[in-house]
């Protein structure tokens, strides 16, 4: 058992080094895969704000990652094609810069989050969960039925969107830009745990009655957390979109919430680094079972049930003791 | 147009009754155990497949049908006694994850049996065609069909839970759990027998429902969360509530999805306004339950 600050740092030294190694030894399929492990710890990341620290446990995070990747999408094919999205009193044009496009990503995941969490978060329990499964395939539908933006074709960014200073198109660069964007996510999540409104939320998971008598809304807190966590799992999902210059109907289906709360489950709960250790496994076993078999998700099943069954905390509650306690 | 709107509300009440059966399923198991089972998706398909598979090769869709009953009973038996009793006292994510780590095992499990292609049900003859209702409707005759298999069953559950015996001991356990296996009832034996139930009942309408579509692996998710919407608007653990919230769900999308595109085209001059709403709109509808009524139509408050 170490501490979990040391292992904290040793995970993201050993994606970092993962993604060095692979450069310097011309392996840029290697980085690619750091790249979407890196994405899928900031989906994961997302979620675990609002299931780890705030307790709610929504199957619905597809619907933000979906949202992030057609912002980007939406803005890069009016890019493309040279027409304002918007032509009223003021003209909105698509763009390909990838600081507005994803900005607009969090912004639209927040708006979201916002509709979905005051709805569903008059619920709890089972209900929450089924209520934000249901709304996430809601929006698969709607991407589906919507003809303007490729309806089950999708939509393809022909160019990878720009960065100033950078030449995105280089693997290693493209993957900086995300590991940078990890760490600030990181140190983010880490601030706001520790910050009064952090502290709220942890009570609110485990005592709301005793929360609310001293004159916090639980609602509220929580509809923040929601919200919060929207924001990055849609900044995650526009990185995606970016990453593959592709977006489609099935960034949507629950099946990506699935196994976003995989790569929470897999690190463990509430853990700041959990999802980040979760999602680089995932893609590792996704890429050394995906090659022997093609049907590589029945051992990713039968895995999942086993640690479910019979191996509580995930990777980090069995590698490392608990800094402070948490689980009350 | 009044028949055409007759017909596509009959399709409507069809598709609520065939809700009816995996959403009864889901929500007795709720009521019951408190386990929330992503899973009962997988059984509509482990049934469809079944009927499918012996009705190819017997030749005879009511035998077909039969096996989807008893093998969707079977695998719920399996899953219940190896995985899911226990899940019933551990927390909702748990159950979450355990029962979508079955569903992928079912999916690709059946695609390792049956390949990727999907199998077809034809609709036997004796069914076949359609037939004149009052009113000089002409509708399929297998449809109709399927709207009274979904009643009965629903007459027979309601005769199941408060005429007899173990009908008695479900609603015990719905209401006090310890209790009832204080007073000596074998619970674990009650809770697969609910679960075993419940995945019959899946099982019967995935055969039924791929008679009309195709059957297919992933057939069942689709349904599964459309039956989470039934449960929803009905309210938890409510067979009355499932039921329903069932025929409103299947009233509402079947109608929604004929007339909006119609509507949208006569007034902005096309109907894709109208498809994408249609596409939303049961989940539209669960979000009004909700601001009214978050406990569901027929739920107690929670």
């Amino acid at each position: 058992m170490i501490s979990e600050r040391y292992l904290n740092i040793a995970i993201w030294v050993g994606v970092l080094g993962f993604a060095l190694y692979a450069n310097f030894s011309g392996e840029t399929y290697w980085v690619t895969l750091a790249t979407r492990a890196t994405i899928f710890a900031i989906a994961g990341i997302g979620l675990n704000f609002a299931l780890g620290y705030g307790g709610l446990i929504s199957f619905g995070h597809a619907a933000f990652f979906g949202i992030g990747g057609y912002a980007v999408g939406i803005l890069a094919s009016h890019a493309q094609s040279f027409t304002p999205i918007y032509d009223g009193f003021v003209t909105i044009d698509g763009t390909q810069s990838m600081v507005i496009a994803w900005g607009a990503a969090v912004v639209a995941g927040a708006l979201t989050a916002l509709l979905i969490g005051a709805l569903s978060l008059r619920t709890s329990g089972a209900y929450f969960i089924m209520i934000t499964l249901a709304f996430g395939q809601m929006f698969y539908y709607f991407a589906i039925s919507w003809p303007a933006y490729g309806g089950e074709d999708g939509i393809s960014i022909y160019v990878r969107n720009s960065f100033p200073g950078l030449n995105t198109l280089v693997p290693f660069q493209f993957f900086c830009l995300v590991f940078t964007v990890l760490t600030i996510v990181i140190l983010l999540v880490r601030t706001m745990n520790k910050s009064p409104f952090g502290l709220a939320l942890n009570a609110v998971r485990q005592m709301p009655q005793r929360v609310e008598t001293v004159g916090i809304a639980p609602f509220k807190l929580r509809l923040i957390a929601f919200v919060i966590s929207g924001m990055i799992t849609a900044l995650a999902g526009a990185m995606f979109a970016d990453l593959n210059r592709y977006v489609s109907p099935a960034m949507f289906s629950w099946h990506v919430s699935g196994e976003i709360m995989v790569f929470v489950i897999l690190g463990g709960v509430a853990r700041l680094m959990g999802p980040v250790i979760g999602a680089a496994t995932f893609v590792a076993f996704e890429e050394v079972l995906g090659r022997q078999s093609e049907h590589w998700l029945i051992y990713l099943g039968l895995a999942l049930l086993i640690i479910v069954l019979f191996a509580k905390g995930g990777i980090v509650g069995s590698l490392a003791r608990r800094g402070t306690a948490r689980h009350g | 147009m009044s028949l055409l709107i007759a017909e596509q509300f009959l399709n409507g009440i069809q598709l609520g009754v065939m809700l009816f059966l995996m959403a009864a399923g889901l929500t007795l198991v709720f009521g019951v155990m408190g386990l929330i089972n992503l899973a009962h998706g997988s059984l509509y398909m482990v049934g469809a497949f079944a009927a499918a598979f012996v009705a190819a090769n017997t030749g005879s869709y009511l035998l077909g049908i039969v096996a989807s009953v008893v093998a969707a009973a079977v695998a719920g038996v399996l899953i219940e006694t190896l995985v899911i009793r226990r899940l019933y006292k551990r927390d909702h994510l748990d159950q979450v994850l355990a029962t979508f780590a079955l569903i992928l095992i079912f999916s690709e499990g059946t695609r390792m049996i049956f390949g990727s292609f999907p199998l077809y049900l034809s609709i036997p003859d004796a069914l076949g065609g359609p037939i004149t209702l009052p009113g000089g409707i002409e509708y399929p005759l297998f449809r109709l069909t399927l709207i009274a298999m979904g009643l009965l069953v629903a007459v027979g559950l309601y005769l199941l839970i408060t005429k007899t015996r173990v009908g008695m001991q479900i609603q015990a356990g719905e209401a006090d759990r310890e209790m009832i296996s204080a007073l000596g009832v074998d619970i674990s034996k009650l809770y697969t027998f609910v679960f075993a139930l419940g995945a019959a009942l899946a099982g019967l309408s995935g055969a039924l429902v791929g008679t009309l579509q195709s059957v297919e692996v992933g057939m069942g998710e689709p349904v599964l969360i459309m039956a989470f919407v039934v449960i929803v608007i009905g309210g938890i653990g409510s067979i009355q509530g499932a039921l329903v919230g069932a025929v409103l769900v299947g009233v509402v999308q079947t109608l929604g999805a004929f007339l909006l595109p119609i509507w949208s085209k006569m007034l902005f001059g096309s109907p894709d306004a109208g498809a994408v709403l249609s596409s939303m709109l049961i989940y539209i509808l669960m979000a009004g339950v909700l601001l009214i009524r978050p406990q569901g139509l027929m739920g107690q408050a929670a």
